[in-house]
């Protein structure tokens, strides 16, 4: 375990190194991806340019909402956003070499390559954080300032569970890939929005069993002290951390039944 | 003509040889339909209109966005920066059949296809389960497939405009990042042009990017009727004329420049 821990902090070491090789395109690519991640809040802003709450929440409760979901899928992005390339590991075998070595196949396949240029998104995350903190009167405790650290800590590890996931459908269906965006992509543009928009049964697979909801919103409320527009029970707003370890050993288990169900084609 | 017909069956028949990639676009395309669905709808518990949409017109603005995401495919292709990176683009310009006219007639292909089998099942979706509004004169529909049309046209030359940045940067991804940018915002892909506040819709409207989403939606809506329709599509095929002389003449200078390094 601690040798694998090793072997990865090398692996993103080296990944970051690589990257930064090309400075001009690193620094390129690191501000494009600010402004394309940043696109969706202006879509945020467009929106309250017209109304003045959604739901039950104002410019700034959204805009703090959005930051920490914004901010834990980039480090989610930055881990495991590379499993899109996954479909083309199985296409090509090179996923097969990766079964004949001594690792776990999913150390590898995360392991192969980092998205570094997500640091654009966590700066943009980050930008519209303090945008969101300096436009709210947030009571801050030592309490808040841990649940804003952990909730976006535990979203990443929520997203990262959701994408190991449902990156599995290319065991069975090697095109179906983009099937995953509903989920990964999905999920993130659900959580940037207060969920008492959504339709119940959107909210109940999409938000609890998909545990997007998990990622944002109930930090949110307790971060700003805020009532549930849904009513819900107080104590989930501190179970992300459980939800996060769940989500992450059921996607464990579902990478392992998947692989063990793999076939190649051969060859 | 019948070499641009030929042309366009390749493009409809290379994107029709994934039909299990054509099943997940869809799926994907419908559940960000009911996402953005619901988002807008929400605008509506505290208005009525909003930027000259009802509740009806923007749940119909979402579930045509879902649909024209593939027809008009204004992100991810990449089919033309890649052949001239390769130094492929040579084999293009060494053809009896003019590049330019070629990529239009294939993406004409292409786009049929991506209409039929990934425009058409995510809107029939969001018909069946939100009151979308509906033309009720065929004229409109007409008026409709012939901005569509149009869209696809000046979307492709839109593309093939930021796609030549490859023959003076070795790294296209910056341009293309940018183009983007642009053309997600201001062509009312993300969210509709008319909830722009004022400044940012005559900037919106001074580009060519509604002509390739807002325009067609504004058409089936009913937002633009009888002569404002005309004239929108008239826009369109400004837009469409303009680009493709650019295209021509960034693809000259483009030549004149490019070294391929043969072997």
């Amino acid at each position: 375990m601690a040798d694998s821990a090793r072997v990865y902090l090398r692996l993103v070491s080296a990944a970051i190194r690589s990257q930064l090789q090309y400075r001009t395109s690193f620094a390129l690519d690191v501000v494009g991806m600010f402004f394309v991640t940043f696109l969706d809040f202006v879509a945020v802003l467009v929106i309250f340019h017209n109304v003045p709450r959604l739901g039950e929440f104002t410019v700034a409760e959204v805009a703090f909402l959005y930051a920490l979901s914004s901010m834990a899928f980039a480090l989610a992005e930055f881990g495991v956003g590379h499993l899109d390339a996954l479909s083309e590991y199985v296409r090509t075998g090179s996923f097969d070499v990766m079964l004949a070595r001594p690792r776990g196949t999913l150390f590898q396949v995360l392991g192969a390559d980092f998205r570094v240029r997500r640091l654009g998104q966590l700066l943009q995350g980050a930008a519209v954080f303090v945008y969101a903190v300096s436009a709210l009167d947030v009571p801050w405790n030592a309490a808040r300032v841990g649940m804003v650290v952990l909730s976006v800590l535990c979203g990443a590890v929520i997203f990262s569970a959701i994408w190991v996931f449902v990156i599995c459908i290319v065991f069975w269906a090697v095109e179906g890939r983009e099937a995953s965006s509903a989920f990964t992509y999905g999920g993130q543009f659900m959580t940037q929005f207060p969920i008492d928009v959504y339709s119940r049964w959107l909210r109940r697979f999409l938000a609890y069993l998909v545990p997007t909801a998990f990622v944002a919103y109930f930090p949110t409320l307790y971060v700003l002290d805020k009532e549930d527009p849904l009513g819900l029970p107080s104590f989930l707003r501190f179970s992300s951390p459980l939800v996060a370890v769940f989500a992450a050993i059921v996607a464990g288990g579902m990478w392992r039944f998947a692989v063990r169900h793999y076939r190649s084609a051969g060859g | 003509m019948r070499l641009d017909w030929e042309l366009a069956r390749r493009g409809y028949r290379r994107y029709a040889a994934y039909p299990a990639a054509t099943i997940a676009g869809i799926f994907t395309n419908t559940v960000f339909g009911f996402l953005r669905g619901y988002v807008l709808l929400a605008l509506y518990e505290h208005r009525d209109i909003v930027g000259g949409y009802d509740a009806g017109d923007a749940v119909t603005y979402v579930w045509l966005t879902q649909g024209l995401i593939s027809i008009v495919y204004i992100w991810g292709w990449q089919d033309l920066a890649v052949r001239i990176k390769s130094g492929d683009v040579a084999t293009d310009l060494v053809r009896p059949v003019d590049p330019l006219r070629a990529g239009l007639a294939f993406d004409f292909g292409r786009a049929l296809y991506h209409a039929l089998f990934r425009g058409v099942p995510p809107f029939v979706v969001g018909a069946l389960l939100f009151d979308l509004t509906f033309p009720a004169n065929p004229a409109v529909w007409l008026a409709f497939a012939l901005s569509v049309a149009l869209a696809i046209g000046v979307s492709f030359a839109w593309r093939f405009l930021y796609n030549s940045a490859a023959f003076w940067v070795l790294d296209y991804r910056g341009p293309a990042v940018m183009a983007m940018i642009v053309a997600n915002l201001f062509s009312g892909f993300i969210i509709p042009v008319g909830f722009f506040p004022d400044w940012l819709k005559t900037i919106a409207y001074a580009t060519p990017f509604p002509a390739m989403v807002q325009t067609p939606i504004d058409v089936f809506v009913g937002k633009l009727e009888g002569v404002d329709a005309v004239f929108a599509l008239a826009v369109q095929l400004a837009w469409l004329v303009g680009l493709l002389v650019a295209c021509r003449l960034v693809l000259a200078a483009g030549t004149r420049r490019l070294v391929v390094q043969g072997g």
